[in-house]
């Protein structure tokens, strides 16, 4: 199989079962070169059996999987050295210090990246000579992160970097991340959260129930942005609203919401309304559906779907 | 790098580790002669007729028993245990994802505890010598240091090969003494028998405990002759190669629940 310009991973029709449980039922998806690819789904969605199956870890039952031109399910050592993968589980000897633990998996690839560069990426440069068990929680994670570096791979694959960070951890994982893009790498993500998919993704697959429930960039995600969008606001009890903006108005306490698919026209007669009847429109908030609204629409019509 | 090259990397960074760990390196090194000086005291320490007008001291047995001990101990036990806790932490699915070839990690946590028993026997050899007059081979050190590195590969494949019936790190203790506890026993290592009664005798022999430590007994101490004990190590090979065949199909890189 070789490698297609400009596409880093294909999948095409990709099937796994574990019994008679279908855990991935015929999904396909491209990820472009220097792309940062996310997948999403909720727990049991088939999301770590296909990540698995890209880094090489499981065997499919059907389908066509391309990795830089390689099919991860041989195992090639050429393969091997152009990818990093940060697995959810750590697994790093905890006697060895930081700088040691890089060294040995720098040595595993024919072309390293420099180490004080790697720790660098991280923010560990200062952790250097510090032994593993004197990290934190999330400076392991900056570790799992910087072993998945050490080889200077072409693809990385990231399986819920962010789980259980602190928000400031969370952010400086994020900036890390985005470095790494800007560097030219494919990286290939997996996440709950969907502020990280949000501030890192050019695109997202949701997956539910082994199959894709869609996808699209962050922002055009299930047609996110011609959804309907809400105006909210507060009118003094004495005023009525004129006709033309009462059709999918309702009163939600004392804020009205209206609710349109065409918000620059409403507000447009809203206000110019306001400005004319010497009303003012307290608390307005003009709101689209948020990406985890989305995501929860989605996986909450796929989970009704036969297993 | 060479594949060998990198194994031999790697020897140097599991090395490491195991020094870093005082507790684990103290026990580690102190182990056979905590039996030596146990055996010397409990047994007696007198001296043995071995021909007329020739005497040994009965450590010169002591010695190559424990030795069998520290080098089973070395290598099967802590290869299987070590491997299944690696393998519970996510270390082998990690090395597994890497391009580090499978055989240069295994090649290298093998001569790790190869040598870590060498370097045990050795000790215990010294310490017999020195403290209990233990008689130290001469004409059949090649027989000896044969059958110790016999000995050590084959039990090194065996403690790799039984993490694939090791469940979980949990298991891996009871695993690994259940499968090696009873052997110890009826095997001449911690008691020798004389004349074992008709099915420990049959498991003796089936078994590779005995043979390792009846050809290590053997060409420690021997008034004539090489020492080699050819046919206790054609047995011991042919439960290397099962646990390097077994080993190879049924290795697991990720723990069971």
């Amino acid at each position: 199989m070789a490698k297609l310009a400009g596409v880093a991973i294909e999948v095409d029709d990709l099937r796994k079962s574990y019994g008679s449980l279908e855990a991935v039922r015929g999904i396909s998806f491209t990820v472009a070169d220097g792309e940062v690819f996310a997948l999403l789904g909720p727990n049991g969605a088939g999301k770590t059996t296909t990540v698995e199956i890209l880094e090489g870890f499981r065997s499919r039952d059907g389908g066509r999987v391309s990795v830089l031109g390689f099919d991860p399910a041989k195992g090639e050592r050429r393969l091997k050295e152009q990818m990093g993968i940060v697995l959810q589980t750590t697994g790093v000897d905890p006697y060895l210090t930081v700088a040691e633990t890089v060294d040995m998996f720098r040595g595993y690839y024919p072309k390293p990246r420099p180490r004080d560069e790697v720790l660098g990426l991280v923010g560990l440069e200062d952790k250097s000579d510090s032994r593993v068990t004197k990290l934190s929680g999330g400076q392991r994670r900056r570790l799992d992160v910087a072993i998945a570096l050490a080889g200077d791979p072409q693809v990385l694959f990231l399986d819920e970097p962010t789980t259980g960070f602190d928000p400031g951890a969370r952010r400086a994982a994020w900036e890390v991340i985005k470095g790494l893009k800007s560097l030219g790498k494919t990286i290939f993500l997996t996440s709950h959260s969907m502020d990280e998919v949000q501030f890192l993704a050019d695109r997202v697959v949701i997956i539910a129930a082994g199959k894709i429930a869609a996808q699209g960039t962050p922002e055009t995600l299930a047609g996110r942005q011609q959804a309907t969008t809400t105006i909210r606001f507060r009118i003094p009890a004495s005023v009525t609203l004129p006709e033309t903006l009462r059709p999918g108005a309702r009163l939600d306490g004392d804020s009205i919401e209206l609710e349109t698919k065409d918000p620059t026209r409403a507000l447009y007669e809203l206000t110019s309304w306001a400005v004319q009847a010497a009303v003012s429109l307290e608390g307005i908030s003009v709101t689209q559906p948020s990406l985890e609204d989305v995501y929860l629409d989605i996986t909450k019509e796929s989970a009704g779907a036969p297993a | 790098m060479s594949d060998i090259k990198l194994a031999l990397r790697q020897i140097w960074y599991i090395n490491k580790a195991l020094v870093r760990n005082p507790a684990s390196l103290f026990f580690t090194l102190i182990f056979p002669l905590m039996f030596l000086v146990i055996f010397s005291v409990v047994f007696g320490n007198g001296h043995f007729l071995v021909a007329p007008g020739r005497t040994v001291r009965v450590a010169t047995f002591y010695v190559p028993s424990i030795a069998a001990f520290s080098v089973i101990n070395s290598c099967y036990t802590n290869i299987a245990m070590s491997l299944s806790f690696s393998r519970d932490s996510g270390a082998l699915k990690r090395i597994h994802g890497s391009p580090l070839p499978v055989w240069s990690y295994m090649l290298a946590r093998i001569l790790h505890a190869v040598l870590i028993a060498i370097l045990l026997v050795v000790i215990c050899a010294a310490f017999g010598a020195l403290v209990y007059g233990a008689t130290l081979p001469t004409s059949t050190l090649p027989a000896f240091a044969l059958t110790l590195v016999v000995g050590a590969a084959v039990f090194s494949a065996l403690g790799v090969a039984v993490t694939a019936v090791i469940p979980n790190a949990d298991a891996a203790p009871a695993v690994v003494n259940g499968t090696i506890l009873p052997l110890l026993f009826i095997s001449n290592v911690f008691i020798p028998l004389e004349n074992p009664s008709g099915w420990i005798d049959v498991v003796g022999k089936i078994f590779p405990v005995r043979h390792f430590a009846d050809a290590l007994v053997g060409s420690f101490f021997q008034l004539s002759g090489s020492g080699l004990h050819t046919n206790d190590l054609l047995v011991l090979g042919a439960w290397g190669v099962a646990g390097v065949v077994l080993g190879v199909r049924f290795f697991q890189w990720e723990p069971r629940t």
